[in-house]
């Protein structure tokens, strides 16, 4: 049996998000998987235009409807219950978007899904990470039915661009709840790489003292053209915005180099970065943790060592 | 009666190291010290302060697991619930189960709100919530941080990736919730001496009509690969150029 996979993917309205990118690279590890991505928006042509031309994608599927305008799982989920019919498997990215979507999609078919997936083996059999990263976990599902899946998508690379993928309008006609309600979204404009994709990361938790503090981190990641990230202990003291978070229960990332600045190293921490490529961690307790995984440690006061990295840079 | 329904599930200590067996049949658990899984001791603490606040009556709280669950139902007793049902489940127990036995809790006890944690840090599967709003075909409300109720309905702020969203869900509905939503109580001695006394109901599968269904075979567990020990480096200079020989800055 060769997969058909459908990708639900990750927007704002206009833009894809490259989580989506990702999950073509991961269905596209199983061999011979038919790969179709599925754009549900208010208006789908921008988006529909961007995954068409993602490498490895065979078929983009949209459904346009003013309903679509945010992405509200309850109406979003019986759209992709709607498109499912002819798909083995139907992935979305292990975000917040698509943690939340695929899980009521999985209700709604009374599938199984495996959640956070990092290896795709064979069409029934996936790898995800458990116990917040301490052990792996293999699970097999049972060939019959459809699986549903989030995919870690630290785990794998974006796909890149070069497809020309046809796109098609799917009709379908099924009730949408009326139950949930978007009302607002706050989020803080940053001219900074995003946290989720971006080559360098440098991160803050609690040792940096204030949200003042912070400050030092903005100012050398915007010299290094790096993104912001931080300690769930900085984010609960009020340090930093929540979709800052990095760890178990905040972002999982894998950029090229993750600096870990005044983090002890907490094992919920270290499962968010267990995937750069190179971490350096500078703290003044040469005992934490963090010095256990780093590359490159540097134990010293943070508030000289930072600015002092940021004048050796200029 | 205005009731709040809350979700727990017994799992390893957050502070435990995990330790995977030698034969890759599964997490050590034994002699392992075991707790209410943090996110659902939010989810509790949440129930509790809307029922100070008088805006619901009854707080029950449940977990599906096997009978070494009991301890964590007491401590949600002492924490403040006022009963607790058990449902009797031994061996693998997939998000889908607990949800169908969710929903028929569900159905006897005409629930408000149902608040779950956003995910158990032992699986990390984090469908639960989710799974069961989709049957009850009612909202989610998923990653909450700060959770409103006005009449028929209920304003939930939610920790989204792109930073905070707002939504509004008619009642009753799915909660889960993320770390920021509150603090939960400590448990004072007083509180677990009279928890004692409080109801606490076992249940089955087969009492609910619930019939268990694994999808997933756990095939293996593996330690995950451990990172080479770096180096240390004197200071901030030596660090620049170490990162520019690598062709990191």
């Amino acid at each position: 049996m060769s997969a058909r996979i459908l990708i639900v993917a990750e927007h704002d309205g206009k833009k894809l998000n490259p989580s989506t990118a990702k999950c073509v690279t991961c269905a596209r590890s199983l061999a011979g998987a038919e790969v179709t991505v599925a754009v549900l928006a208010a208006e789908v042509a921008p988006v529909a235009a961007q995954a068409a031309q993602l490498a490895g994608v065979d078929r983009v599927l949209t459904v346009e409807n003013p309903a679509n305008l945010h992405p509200l799982a309850a109406v979003l989920a019986p759209q992709i219950v709607a498109l499912a019919g002819p798909f083995t498997h139907l992935l979305g990215p292990s975000t917040t978007f698509g943690k939340d979507l695929m899980a009521r999609v999985a209700g709604l078919l009374e599938a199984p899904q495996v959640s956070d997936i990092m290896a795709i083996e064979s069409p029934t059999r996936f790898r995800r990470p458990i116990y917040a990263g301490n052990a792996i976990l293999t699970v097999e599902s049972s060939g019959e039915g459809k699986v549903v899946g989030t995919v870690r998508i630290a785990s794998f690379e974006a796909a890149a661009a070069g497809g020309s993928a046809p796109v098609e309008m799917a009709t379908i006609s099924v009730p949408l709840p009326t139950h949930t309600r978007f009302f607002s979204v706050s989020a803080a404009k940053s001219d900074r790489p995003d946290l989720q994709t971006a080559a360098r990361v440098i991160s803050g938790g609690r040792a940096l003292g204030s949200a003042e503090g912070f400050k030092i981190l903005y100012s050398l990641a915007d010299r290094m053209r790096a993104a912001v990230g931080a300690s769930r202990a900085a984010v609960d003291a009020g340090y930093a915005p929540n979709e800052m978070q990095v760890g178990q229960t905040g972002k999982i990332i894998a950029p090229e180099l993750y600096v870990a600045v005044g983090i002890s190293g907490a094992i919920q921490h270290l499962t968010g970065i267990k995937d750069a490529r190179t971490i350096v961690a500078i703290n003044k307790d040469g005992e934490a943790p963090i010095f256990e995984v780093a590359d490159f440690g540097l134990v010293g006061d943070l508030f000289q060592i930072i600015p002092e990295i940021e004048r050796l840079l200029s | 009666m205005k009731r709040i329904l809350v979700g727990i599930k017994r799992v390893v200590d957050a502070n435990v190291r995990i330790r995977v067996k030698p034969d890759a049949s599964g997490v050590v658990t034994d002699g392992v010290k075991m707790a209410i899984n943090p996110f659902d001791e939010i989810a509790l603490e949440e129930a509790l302060r809307i029922k100070e606040r008088g805006a619901a009556e009854e707080v029950v709280v449940t977990t599906v697991g096997p009978a070494d669950c009991q301890q964590q139902l007491r401590t949600a007793l002492a924490m403040g619930a006022d009963r607790a049902l058990h449902v009797q489940a031994d061996g693998v127990v997939e998000p889908l189960t607990v949800a169908r036995a969710l929903l028929k809790l569900i159905e006897r006890e005409q629930p408000l709100l149902v608040i779950l944690g956003k995910q158990a840090i032992d699986d990390d599967n984090g469908q639960t919530g989710q799974v069961l709003a989709a049957l009850w075909n009612r909202p989610q409300a998923t990653y909450a941080s700060k959770l409103e109720l006005a009449g028929e309905t209920a304003r939930v702020t939610r920790e989204v990736d792109a930073g905070l969203e707002t939504i509004e869900v008619n009642l009753p509905a799915v909660i889960t919730t993320d770390l920021r939503l509150n603090e939960p109580r400590y448990v004072k001695l007083p509180d677990i001496m009279k928890a004692k006394k409080k109801p606490l109901d076992s249940l089955t599968f087969a009492s609910l009509g619930v019939e268990p269904r694994q999808q997933l075979k756990l095939v293996r567990f593996e330690p995950p690969p451990q990172r080479q020990k770096g180096i240390r480096v004197k200071d901030a200079a030596e660090l620049v150029d170490a990162l520019r020989k690598k062709g990191l800055l």
